[in-house]
């Protein structure tokens, strides 16, 4: 069995790790435009900021793909699938035959049409190893950055680069920070915790046009700066697997076993949508587990395996300035909340499930409520006052920390 | 593989095992030496209360999903014992977010995680909470 | 009133320098000596509510405690000690009763340590038990006077009266369910089943889970007659008749409602919540004639399969007693010394009525010889027995075997704090508080029990090859093995032994 994977990230290093599970030896080829071996994409703000470097960035050891006799491809561009003929066409005119291929492609920054951006000579994304390269060359003591968006990326740009440069001014067109995983309240809360870095945001504005080093904002608020980072929002490549026959909504459709629409195609990570659990509803849940586990699922289908991964969460820790916040599933439900000073607590109960929840501050734990979520737990099997109040295993009967705990069976 | 597993009905919630555990990855020779004036972060936790206690650490799942989330690859299995590379650990959290055991915790610094493992990773040699526990509420054995 | 002010018996002391204000010690104690103050962050502790039963000390992880003898004190004074000033005080106070429990602690000579045990040398050579067989197997129960053959020639082996297979010569004795908690009955249940010898309820039946131990287990018939019923009785491998107890011979027990839990309740069959009061005497039995009814009525209900154990206390008139009991029909006479432990006596009895089980046991078993029915019982002693010497030293003296009661316990962890009575045991052995009871693994304390007896049984054996002897029963009775020191005349006629040298 000949497996080829395009793409070199996290769903790669899953579907590798995957097949190798179920095949100890069908040969596996990687394809990848990136010249690296794989790092971790979302270390790149932690490098800036010095909590880790480049060869502490790998996300597998240097021995990894010879262990896994992995043939790669760095620095090649896959540029069309033959899924009749079942092999990748190249760049470089050659060819590479499959029995079983992934689709791992992941996905691109999205720069919004924006007058005059052109003008501007200094402009960076922020989503590969060598966007951060140069964006941190780019830096100096006296810079002026302006980032457009307030979202994930941006903010852990903003957060990675404040020590290097002279000022950061943040522009999203949305009123309030990280609207995609935070309510409100917990908005305004890690807004005015970043703000205390000297990190300053314009919100519910967005540029009208730039000239140079200049932008003029809808408002008319002018701002200068040096050096402009755009982290707007990320696109999912899909186009090679739609060119080769797959169904393709928002990202590339796939099942639970990580299949797509083509026989012998699978797809996993940021280039795909799949099924939310706590909606019911498909869409892109572009976020390192899912990638790893979608990743990881088809390879094991590849290689002959059962496996089916059915429980995808919106799910997100990340940290600001020593402010963490961990975030899963969806705020529609009945609301229970818990607020203290540089603490925050949401949690959403829907139907008599966890939908959702929001952590700020205290996270300890967190992951009692996220299974919670996963697990589709009933709350009324759960003394859910109790787990309201911290997460903790108290909360559940004996019988369920037997399994738990003690090793007994369910 | 042997673990730790723990038997409810025998813990007292003496919380000893948290201090032996805490002495264990002190690197200190002397409890008082590790401990004495001291918040102690230890890897395992007990919940409850003096009728109903346990001790909560690392479960060292066969198919662990910290290991297969951590986005900085600092999690890995060796040899069975879920393991953290504090080198590459970029303190993210997402492990936190997603051991459904509330088993993972920051390390006491904030900036990283730290978890059991099994007392492989300091010079107790078994794990210091089966050793200490006086009732034989925490046993390391294969189930 | 300042009047009652008693001076704590025992004082806490704290290494500051060791002491990591875990708060295991606070979290250990049922008698809330241990405290944190989360003001200065150091722990403290109230050294009155100490029975010093060094649960905080065994369990602090820097060794940072000590109890130690309270040097504050009332004038010295040999006739008036502390104990005997604040005694009165106590009673003054209260009006009542004193209260205590586990053995009688004061200073009366015991015997065994004035008993030394004989070795072989050169003329009848020892024997060495790692070589050679050493047999510690024993039947407790009536023998018939004179060996009987068939029509056949054969040995007779269908006419023995019911026996009681002892793999060593010890038994648990009689403890109930009640006094002492369920995993500390779970404890000895095992431990018995695994030793291949016997634990006995005590006055406080069997508890549906043990049933199953039921081939290794006395069951007890006493004055309360609490929890006895055809299952009861058939459970068990004997059945214990309970007269009186070395620990308060004479008088009644008392088991307090607060101890009648839900489970206790049931096993007893009386309300819970309820006191349980036995009764001093049987008020069936006035005479060895009424006790023989007993026994027999037992023996019927039991259809003549298990032998009947009748149980006294070591007092005055025991040889007596002991020979009425050898001809009531009863297979087994227990006698309990005026050492035996208790989960709750009148301190006054407790430390002053009854006899030494050592002179009990020579006058009993010497005055059933002169009567010619030694055969028809067996004799088992108890109150006292500490170690496998004086096991050895109570064979030699003409037991069959030994009860061991406060030992066992302390192998399951008791300190001898002698609070019993408090039901607020911090071993989880005497009470039935759920969350002191926990603290008393039976995973944990059936192996320290297998383990006690099976080191004394390895001594006993290598005591016995020291004298030549192979077998236990040839060890019974065997009084020239043991030699008095320090004894006048009068003992060592009752004890039947010679004087060292002699």
């Amino acid at each position: 069995m000949k497996y080829v994977i395009i793409g070199n990230s996290t769903a790669a290093v899953g579907c590798i790790e995957g097949i190798r599970s179920a095949d100890k030896t069908g040969p596996i080829t990687v394809i990848s435009d990136e010249p690296y071996p794989v790092y971790s994409r979302p270390l790149i703000s932690y490098l800036l900021y010095g909590k880790t470097d480049e060869e502490r960035m790998k996300y597998r050891p240097d021995d990894f793909y010879e262990k896994n006799g992995v043939k790669t491809l760095f620095g090649v561009k896959a540029e069309k699938i033959d899924a009749s003929g079942k092999q990748v066409l190249l760049g470089s005119g050659e060819s590479v035959p499959y029995d079983k291929l992934l689709v791992a492609t992941g996905s691109r920054p999205f720069v919004p049409p924006m007058a005059g951006l052109e003008t501007v000579e200094k402009k960076f994304s922020f989503m590969k190893l060598d966007d951060a390269k140069e964006l941190g060359a780019a830096l100096t003591p006296e810079s002026r950055v302006l980032i457009i968006g307030a979202g994930l990326i941006g903010l852990k740009c903003a957060e990675g680069i404040r020590h290097l440069v002279k000022s950061i001014e943040v522009v999203d067109l949305a009123d309030r920070i990280l609207p995609s995983i935070l309510d409100e309240e917990g908005s305004a809360m890690v807004q005015k915790h970043i703000a205390v870095q000297d990190i300053s945001f314009t919100l519910g504005d967005s540029v009208a046009i730039f000239h140079g080093n200049e932008a003029t904002l809808k408002s008319g608020k002018k701002i200068s700066f040096d050096v402009l980072v755009v982290a707007v929002g990320v696109r999912p490549n899909t186009q090679i697997a739609a060119d080769a026959g797959c169904r393709v909504g928002r990202g590339v459709t796939i099942d639970s076993r990580s299949a797509t629409s083509v026989a012998d195609i699978y797809a996993a990570g940021d280039c795909c949508e799949c099924r939310d659990l706590t909606t019911g509803t498909d869409r892109i849940l572009a976020i390192l587990p899912n990638a790893y586990l979608q990743g990881e699922t088809a390879g094991i289908n590849m290689a002959g395996g059962e496996k089916s991964f059915d429980k995808a969460i919106p799910m997100n820790a990340i940290g600001f300035f020593g402010l963490h916040i961990i975030t899963a599933g969806n705020y529609d439900g009945e609301v229970w909340t818990e607020q203290s000073g540089d603490t925050y607590k949401k949690l959403v109960s829907k139907d008599g499930l966890l939908r959702g929840f929001i952590l700020i501050g205290d996270v300890a734990r967190a992951g009692i409520y996220t299974s919670l979520i996963r697990e589709q737990t009933p709350l009324d099997t759960i003394d859910y006052e109790l787990i309201k109040r911290k997460p903790q295993l108290m909360a559940f009967t004996m019988q369920q920390r037997a399994v738990k705990l003690g090793g007994a069976k369910q | 593989m042997k673990r730790v597993y723990v038997n409810e009905k025998w813990c007292l919630g003496c919380h000893l095992c948290e201090y032996n555990c805490a002495f264990a990855n002190s690197g200190k020779n002397d409890m008082v030496d590790a401990l004495k004036d001291v918040t102690i972060h230890p890897r395992i936790q007990v919940e409850g209360d003096n009728d109903v206690s346990f001790a909560v650490s690392c479960r060292h799942c066969e198919d662990p999903i910290c290991v297969k989330s951590c986005i900085a690859g600092a999690l890995s299995i060796k040899d069975g014992v879920i393991h953290c590379d504090q080198e590459k650990c970029v303190g993210c959290f997402t492990c936190v977010l997603v051991c459904p055991y509330g088993a993972v915790m920051p390390a006491p610094d904030g900036h990283v995680i730290q978890k059991c493992e099994l007392c492989t990773n300091n010079s107790s040699g078994e794990p210091a909470c089966v050793k200490g526990c006086p009732n034989g509420a925490i046993v390391f054995e294969e189930r | 009133m300042a009047i009652d002010y008693n001076i704590s018996e025992y004082d806490v002391v704290r290494d500051p320098q060791r002491c990591i204000a875990c708060r295991v010690c606070e979290r250990q104690c049922a008698n809330e000596v241990h405290w944190f103050d989360a003001e200065t962050g150091k722990m403290r502790s109230d050294e009155s509510k100490c029975v010093d039963c060094h649960r905080c000390v065994s369990l602090c992880p820097t060794h940072a405690l000590k109890i130690v003898k309270n040097p504050d004190t009332f004038r010295l004074n040999g006739q008036w000690d502390n104990a005997a000033i604040g005694e009165v005080f106590r009673q003054a106070e209260t009006g009542g009763m004193l209260l205590s429990s586990m053995g009688n602690p004061k200073n009366y000579p015991i015997y065994w340590d004035k008993m030394l045990i004989n070795a072989s040398q050169v003329t009848n050579p020892s024997i060495d038990p790692l070589r050679e067989p050493m047999e510690t197997r024993t039947f407790l129960g009536k023998k018939p006077d004179r060996l009987e053959r068939g029509a056949d020639g054969a040995l007779r082996t269908d006419n023995l009266p019911p026996q009681l297979e002892l793999e060593v010569p010890i038994m648990f004795s009689a403890m109930s369910y009640g006094s002492i908690s369920y995993n500390a009955h779970e404890s000895l249940a095992r431990a018995a089943t695994e030793l291949g010898t016997y634990y006995n309820t005590g006055e406080g039946g069997l508890h549906e889970d043990f049933y199953s131990y039921g081939p290794h287990t006395i069951v007890q018939v006493a004055s309360g007659r609490f929890g006895v019923h055809q299952k009861f009785l058939e459970a068990g491998a004997a059945i214990e008749i309970k007269i009186g107890q070395g620990a308060k011979p004479g008088i009644g027990g008392h088991l307090p409602g607060a101890k009648i839990s839900a489970d206790v309740s049931r096993t007893r069959m009386i309300p819970q919540g309820s006191d349980a009061i036995s009764p001093a005497p049987h008020h069936d039995i006035y005479s060895i004639e009424d006790l023989r009814q007993l026994v027999y009525s037992l023996k019927e209900a039991t259809n003549y399969k298990k032998p009947i154990i009748v149980k006294i206390a070591a007092v005055h008139n025991v040889a007596a007693i002991a020979s009425g009991i050898a001809r009531s029909g009863a297979d087994i006479i227990a006698i309990d010394g005026f050492r035996g432990g208790t989960g709750a006596a009148p301190t006054r009895i407790r430390d002053n009525v009854g006899i030494p089980i050592e002179l009990a046991l020579a006058s009993v078993d010497e005055r059933l010889r002169q009567e010619k029915i030694r055969s028809n019982v067996s004799l088992v002693v108890g109150g006292s027995i500490r170690n496998s010497a004086d096991v050895v030293k109570a064979i030699a003296l003409g037991a069959d075997a030994v009860y061991i009661g406060t030992a066992a316990l302390l192998a399951l962890g008791c300190h001898l704090c002698r609070t019993c009575q408090n039901g607020k045991c911090n071993w989880g052995i005497a009470t039935q508080r759920p969350d002191l009871v926990k603290r008393l693994n039976p995973d944990i304390g059936y192996k320290r029990l297998v383990n006690l007896v099976s080191a004394w049984q390895h001594e006993i054996m290598e005591m016995m090859g020291g004298m030549g002897i192979n077998s236990i029963e040839a060890l019974r009775g065997n009084r020239l093995m043991l030699r008095g020191i320090g004894l006048n005349e009068k003992e060592l006629e009752i004890l039947g032994i010679k004087h060292a040298g002699e």
